[in-house]
């Protein structure tokens, strides 16, 4: 199984060792001509979503992305990645808009509002979540499953091939929710 | 500063990972940072360029200023307060700034001490020239680091030399056998725990960017494939005759530093660099400033 891995802006050295931890074969994604090899999934990581947004119209992934992910392709966004896959943005601008959820920018404040906690997560557990200058979720369309949620607010959803989450699992040194996107991958 | 606390400092500068961070004095420039990509900004009344010319002391920016600049963007704010004061990092602290940068740009509080930094919820970046100056901030609590180089200058020679330094330094304790440690943290003047650290990952255990002296995409490109992080930019943007074009061209530049045909095509047309000051020409090296 073969994960390509955005590595535009941010922490995508973590994703992929976190998946290499896993089995999983991965690549990272620079530029287009890296989407011409065969793979089974996809990872946005965190990082400043507007640099990222900024990036994928600038190296022309955007659209190639945006159609792959409308046409089923698995997909795991954490942090800024869950900024980048929603239709809905407030404080900011939506990019890849596939997902039908509203990301609230900045939902915790700035880095003196960041925090590590542990809460439960649809059919995985109680997870470890670190939560960095993190976004969070509103208006979960009707198609979107909460997965998991955080003093009232939601924090990680799925529709359908497409998993979000407002918090680094890559960070927490549990790989859990990385074998959770790699069933997701193989059941696809 | 609690141990969770210290870590989530740690992991917001990776977040920063291959990005630019730029050198902003308005609430304008800021947003021009913002649109071209940047992944936070440093707030400051005059950029490294300005501070050699004007001379005199120069000190923590008005917190008016840094509250404008907050406002008008939503990626992370930087600020920075002088070499071992304390009480202007406690005020960054209260303007719940995203990162305190203890600058040797600014004209030095303290000629003996750093802040202890451990005392701080907010991060602190460090400036550093080799592994012992990197691995003492990192010990009084620095979350990240960069590269002196040589601030407001335009010429990136100090900036490839603290890169290749600290680089090598580290291959070096990387290759040492386990009772050579010892002496080498009694060499370098650091805690052996954290020579220990080096030795067994082979890097320091924060991110390190490159700052001082960036000017054109390719500078950045060359910090980033001498091992840089990611990549501060000073002067170089807003003293440049085009500077949301050049800021654009930079962003890009660091996210495919090894791409010679992009880097050809986001070297091209974007106008006028800073001119620039030779390091070797002036007196004031900023490097030499806290140890």
């Amino acid at each position: 199984m073969k994960i390509g891995v955005l590595a535009l802006q941010g922490a995508f050295a973590e994703h992929v060792s976190m998946l290499e931890s896993l089995g999983a074969e991965t690549f990272e994604i620079q530029k287009l001509s890296y989407l011409e090899q065969p793979f089974e999934g996809l990872i946005i990581p965190g990082g400043e979503s507007t640099t990222i947004s900024k990036l994928l119209r600038g190296l022309d992934l955007f659209a190639e992305l945006q159609s792959r992910i409308a046409g089923g392709l698995p997909v795991m966004g954490t942090c800024a990645g869950l900024i980048i896959l929603a239709k809905r943005v407030e404080g900011g601008k939506p990019c890849l808009a596939t997902m039908d959820i509203t990301a609230v920018r900045n939902a915790y404040g700035r880095q003196l509002g960041s925090f590590e906690t542990t809460t439960t997560f649809a059919k995985v557990g109680n997870v470890p979540m670190t939560f960095i200058r993190a976004p969070c979720v509103r208006d979960p369309g009707a198609g979107v499953e909460v997965l998991s949620v955080v003093d009232g607010r939601i924090v990680a959803v799925r529709e359908k091939n497409q998993l979000a989450l407002a918090y680094h699992p890559e960070l927490t040194g549990d790989v859990r929710i990385h074998q959770y996107f790699l069933d997701m991958v193989a059941e696809s | 500063m609690t141990e969770i606390r210290q870590k989530l400092n740690k992991e917001l500068a990776q977040m920063f990972k291959r990005g630019v961070i730029m050198d902003v004095t308005t609430p304008e420039q800021a947003k021009i940072a913002e649109d071209a990509g940047a992944c936070a900004v440093m707030a400051l009344e005059r950029i490294p360029a300005d501070i050699r010319a004007a001379g005199g002391v120069s000190r923590m920016s008005d917190p008016k200023l840094i509250k404008g600049i907050q406002a008008a963007v939503s990626i992370p704010v930087m600020a920075k307060v002088r070499i071992g004061h304390f009480v202007e990092a406690q005020i960054l602290e209260a303007l719940e700034i995203d990162y305190i940068d203890e600058s040797e740009v600014l004209t030095p509080a303290d000629d003996v001490y750093h802040i202890d930094k451990t005392q701080f919820k907010v991060p602190f970046v460090c400036g550093a020239r080799n592994l012992g100056e990197a691995l003492r901030r990192i010990a009084e609590g620095a979350t990240m680091i960069r590269t002196k180089g040589e601030a407001g200058t335009g010429d990136i020679m100090q900036a490839v030399r603290h890169m290749r330094t600290m680089n090598s330094e580290i291959r070096q304790i990387a290759y040492m056998r386990g009772d050579e440690l010892y002496e080498a943290a009694k060499q370098l003047q650091v805690p052996y725990d954290l020579i220990r650290c080096v030795h067994e990952s082979s890097r320091l255990p924060v991110v390190n960017f490159a700052a001082g002296g960036v000017a054109t995409p390719a500078d950045a490109a060359l910090m980033m494939q001498l091992g840089a992080e990611g990549i501060f930019v000073g002067s170089g943007i807003f003293k440049s005759s085009n500077p949301a074009k050049r800021a654009e061209a930079v962003v890009q530049a660091v996210t495919s530093y090894q791409d010679a045909k992009m880097l050809a095509e986001l070297s091209e047309d974007i106008g006028e660099a800073m001119v620039g000051i030779n390091t070797e020409e002036i007196s004031t090296l900023m490097a030499e400033r806290g140890k």
